[in-house]
């Protein structure tokens, strides 16, 4: 054990305690996959045909198209955060889970990444039950769209190490509203999921390009539609420093509350 | 330390909070086990029993010392040391989400270990925790005691040479309690070491062959629990209560007995002779009286203290 500012620590150590959660996943996969599904598909119909019906395309693209290219990220976003903040709070300390694993021959840094790669695993679920939604839809039906998998999953990660931050500061569950309605639910309608980016105020619009939500929407949706990211490495960049960076913060700040 | 014991501590300090308020929690600790011996952490609540157990699995860093376990430094190879020691916490920490033999499994493969193996281990660890009949209910339909014991099991997934048990009998029924000893001392004939910490002095003194009283992260007295006694306290008891044990304490006691500590309305009496003492209360109207051998709890008040701890 060194000191709580080195570099997190990277072992396959993760996988037992990754195939937990998982194990407890599959317990309740049914309402957990239902409810994946029915949530985007209500809001696809509700949304894109009755607002799609005034607004007809935004960018040249039909509205709902636009919209479920959008909302498949904001619900990787939310389904990851859910699950690095409530869920793993849960187990760490209220089922006191995290506990018992550093009995065992695991150490913090591999229950941490467990944590990460698990929300984002649990998001990717989420994302595919949308995909499969879209697909049904007659949305998004292009080779590259399987392109969006893997990126889904980095999202995915990237929101879960911003989640874990919190975690670690969290004394309790109210914590987490804060993080929901004054973080996330900003940046939903900063990053261009209903609507442009364009049409925020120019100051707005400067710092929507900052957002990991925005990267994540720039880099999902011309694949969905069948086209091509205008500057990949840029926004994978900014996803790789709020992943990197929000990970190591993650480890530091969790360190220090054990 | 001697080469052979399974777990040494040396001269450990742990402090914690910051400047002013930093307070010390252990405070030159030093002790070893050896193979196969139950080893006791007796002290009040707050004397450092916990922060002595984390530290030395190596899940909270020592400001100075020296821990081994199982011959590796801690904290430094303290993951590597845990892959042969089972861990019963103080508070239970099963996974409410799994059954009963769920929860083995799942906790065997944190040890690296596969599946086929732990399907051959789970009957019998299922067996030695009396829970056969109940290993696909969930942990929510278990009483207090097969929580303990389904506990106790799981820190015995990877057959481990030395048990932490931290105040294992907290909060169970007469009935749980004693088959957890009988579990533990059947643990100790098959030559496992553990080292317990308790507050429970019968529990001390029917399991340990050798105990430490901590208090304020020091240790006061270490031995075993007959040779504690007979160091440091008279040989017997005399408990005199109700309403007059006060003023008989003020006139007869205090020449017969060797010392004496009022607990309430009581009066403990220690002496190495009680028949004079239990002459005087012969014709004493409104006393009650209890006259027995000492024990660890005595000696643990005497050396402890009688104030409440919080």
């Amino acid at each position: 054990m060194t000191s709580i500012y080195a570099l997190p620590a990277f072992s396959l150590r993760f996988y037992p305690i990754w195939r937990r959660n998982f194990l407890v996943w599959k317990k309740l996969m049914v309402a957990s996959v239902l409810g994946n599904i029915a949530d985007p598909l209500i809001t696809l119909i509700a949304f894109g045909y009755g607002l799609g019906s005034m607004l007809k395309e935004v960018d040249g693209i039909p509205y709902i198209h636009y919209l479920a290219s959008g909302s498949i990220c904001m619900s990787v976003m939310m389904a990851s955060s859910f699950e690095a903040l409530y869920s793993a709070y849960s187990r760490m300390s209220v089922q006191r889970t995290w506990d018992a694993l550093m009995n065992a021959p695991l150490a913090l840094d591999d229950i941490v990444l467990a944590e990460l790669l698990w929300s984002a695993t649990k998001s990717l679920f989420s994302g595919v039950a949308i995909l499969c939604v879209m697909f049904a839809l007659g949305i998004g039906l292009h080779p590259q769209v399987l392109l969006v998998l893997p990126l889904l999953f980095f999202a995915g990660m990237t929101f879960a190490a911003l989640g874990l931050i919190m975690n670690a500061l969290a004394r309790g569950y109210d914590f987490f509203t804060y993080y929901f309605t004054l973080i996330l639910t900003p940046m939903v309608f900063l990053s261009g999921v209903y609507y442009p980016v364009a049409q925020l105020p120019s100051w707005l619009q400067l710092v929507s390009q900052f957002l990991p939500l925005s990267a994540a929407v720039n880099l999902v949706r011309p694949l969905v539609l069948g086209g091509w990211p205008q500057s990949p490495l840029l926004d994978l960049a900014i996803l790789a420093v709020y992943c990197c960076g929000g990970f190591y913060a993650a480890m530091i700040f969790t360190r220090r509350r054990f | 330390m001697t080469e052979t014991s399974i777990l040494s501590v040396s001269k450990l300090h742990k402090a914690f909070g910051s400047g002013a308020e930093r307070t010390p929690i252990i405070n030159d600790l030093s002790f070893a086990l050896r193979p196969g011996e139950c080893y006791g952490l007796l002290g009040p609540n707050g004397a450092g029993k916990t922060t002595t157990l984390r530290l030395c699995l190596g899940l909270s860093v020592p400001d100075s010392g020296e821990i081994r376990l199982n011959g590796r430094p801690i904290p430094d190879q303290a993951r590597a040391a845990r892959m042969r020691v089972g861990v019963v916490p103080q508070a239970d920490n099963l996974d409410p989400d799994f059954t009963v033999q769920e929860n083995l499994q799942v906790f065997g493969r944190y040890f690296g270990m596969a599946d086929a193996l732990m399907a051959q281990r789970i009957p019998d660890l299922l067996e030695f925790a009396n829970l056969t009949a109940k290993k696909d209910a969930r942990i929510g339909e278990l009483s207090g005691g097969m929580k303990r014991r389904l506990t106790l099991a799981r820190a015995l997934v990877n057959d481990p040479d030395l048990i932490f048990m931290d105040e294992p009998t907290t909060g169970l029924d007469p009935q749980a309690r004693h088959m957890i000893w009988e579990r533990l001392k059947s643990l100790l004939a098959r030559g496992k070491t553990i080292l317990l910490t308790t507050h429970f002095m019968d529990e001390a003194e029917r399991l340990c062959d050798r105990l430490a009283v901590v208090d304020h992260g020091r240790m006061i007295a270490e031995g075993s629990p007959q040779q504690l006694i007979a160091q440091h306290i008279e040989a017997e008891v005399l408990e005199v209560y109700g309403e007059n044990a006060r003023s008989w304490a003020e006139q007869h006691g205090r020449d017969h007995a060797a010392r004496i500590e009022h607990s309430g309305e009581t009066a403990f009496c220690y002496t190495n002779d009680a028949q004079s003492l239990l002459a005087t209360l012969q014709h004493v109207q409104g006393v009650r009286y209890l006259h027995r051998p000492a024990n660890l709890e005595d000696l643990f008040l005497k050396l402890t203290g009688r104030e409440m701890r919080d």
